[in-house]
């Protein structure tokens, strides 16, 4: 969007900035959100999914107003955009790692971090 | 079970955010509105009905009604798997029924936010005359209808609001019969609410969901939804996408427009907005009413 002249009080004010979550298991690549995302943050992916769709990707991080478009006009629920700083002050402590080896042995080793997770939640809630 | 699996299934670790202290699971926060284990959905990609219901569950959330109090009634056909998707207190009914189930939840519990959210094949074709009278007598309850021209879930059959001219598998070389105009049905027939919106409209159509969420009496809201697999691919429209692309350009927003005017034709312009807004006595009060002058004596015909 072009401006024809800069807004007065355009110093003082701070657009809002979001942050895009896509999951991408879910997608079936409509292309909904990247046609319609107003500041073109969206973009198809090279990777597939399991399903063999492309997910889209964030290529324009920055470029996100939150205007939640996306959220509201993806048929999969699979894409939703929070508050940028908000999500920022509070990043969780851990990342759970990316789960390797046979199914049994990750299974046995997602519960042991699955405990270990909600200590740590009901500690972080306090 | 299931509420384990989902959140295995995507490992987010923004589940650790404050926002999803609030009891739900899952990796979306519309999940917590969502029966969980069913979703994926069984709708194509490119299909609006996932629109719709997103814009239902954000104008559910914002009116700020109680969930418990909320009920979802939906007929048979692909529209009708919502009532399956939704964690509120849904009814999938018999085919062409969701209106007298309805109105007979509403009646039963008059404080109950009753919803009807179904097909254009299920409300205008085979339960076509519960929508009239309905409408007629001004029940509280609200009609989202979804209009995909067709009967998506079995085919892609000749319906009710096929345009005219338009191929489907039942109309090889061409629909013969008029459509339906369903806003002015709706009016014609005394809804006190009635718009329609597209898919591609989606946070006006979230705002008329919530209007019609908080009003009294039979609210009416069409929502034209892309069918890509059954109905776009035999009249050349293209995928979902091609379809939303064909509402940006081809939508006109006319709030209080001649419902009349707002017929669909093959190619031409969709007329959209908010036909009408108005104050009517429910059902419920006429007959509150009715019974308190009968008690005091002073009997309808008698005057």
């Amino acid at each position: 969007m072009k401006l024809w002249r800069k807004p007065l009080d355009a110093d003082d004010w701070e657009p809002p900035k979001g942050k895009i979550y896509i999951i991408e298991e879910r997608c079936k690549g409509c292309g909904f959100c990247e046609e319609f995302c107003p500041r073109k943050v969206l973009e198809e992916s090279d990777k597939y999914n399991s399903r063999g769709y492309h997910p889209p990707e964030v290529v324009n991080p920055d470029d996100c107003v939150h205007c939640e478009l996306c959220e509201l006009i993806c048929p999969e629920f699979a894409i939703f955009v929070l508050d940028a700083k908000e999500m920022e002050s509070k990043k969780p402590k851990k990342k759970r790692g990316k789960g390797g080896g046979s199914k049994k042995t990750s299974q046995k080793k997602k519960s042991s971090k699955k405990q270990t997770s909600k200590k740590t939640k009901k500690g972080g809630r306090k | 079970m299931d509420i384990e699996r989902s959140r295995d299934r995507f490992a987010p670790h923004y589940l650790e955010h404050e926002k999803w202290k609030l009891g739900d699971y899952g990796a979306h926060p519309i999940d917590k509105y969502l029966r969980p284990g069913r979703i994926p959905h069984i709708w194509c990609s490119g299909c609006g009905l996932g629109i719709s219901m997103t814009c239902f569950i954000s104008a559910l959330e914002e009116s700020g009604l109680p969930l418990d109090k909320n009920c979802v009634v939906s007929g048979i056909g692909c529209t009708g798997r919502v009532a399956g998707y939704l964690k509120l207190d849904s009814y999938h009914t018999t085919h062409g029924r969701p209106i007298p189930f309805a109105t007979g939840l509403k009646l039963g519990n008059p404080e109950l936010t009753v919803t009807v959210f179904s097909g254009d094949g299920d409300l205008f074709a085979i339960g076509g005359n519960h929508f009239i009278h309905a409408a007629r007598r001004n029940v509280d309850i609200n009609v989202i209808c979804v209009n995909n021209f067709n009967y998506g879930m079995t085919g892609g059959q000749v319906g009710p609001t096929t345009h005219l001219k338009a191929r489907t598998t039942t109309t090889p070389y061409g629909n013969f019969e008029q459509a339906f105009n369903l806003p002015h049905v709706a009016v014609a027939s005394g809804a006190v609410y009635v718009a329609r919106w597209t898919t591609l409209h989606a946070r006006r159509l979230k705002a008329s969901i919530k209007e019609a969420l908080l009003k009294k009496g039979f609210c009416f809201i069409e929502i034209i939804a892309p069918c890509p697999t059954a109905y776009g691919r035999r009249n050349r429209l293209g995928t979902g996408l091609n379809e939303m692309k064909y509402y940006k350009e081809h939508s006109v927003i006319r709030h209080n427009a001649d419902p009349a005017e707002a017929e669909l034709v093959l190619g031409g312009d969709i007329l959209v907005g908010k036909f009408r807004d108005e104050e009517k006595p429910t059902f419920l009060d006429m007959q509150k009413e009715g019974t308190l002058d009968v008690m005091s004596g002073k009997g309808g015909s008698k005057k």
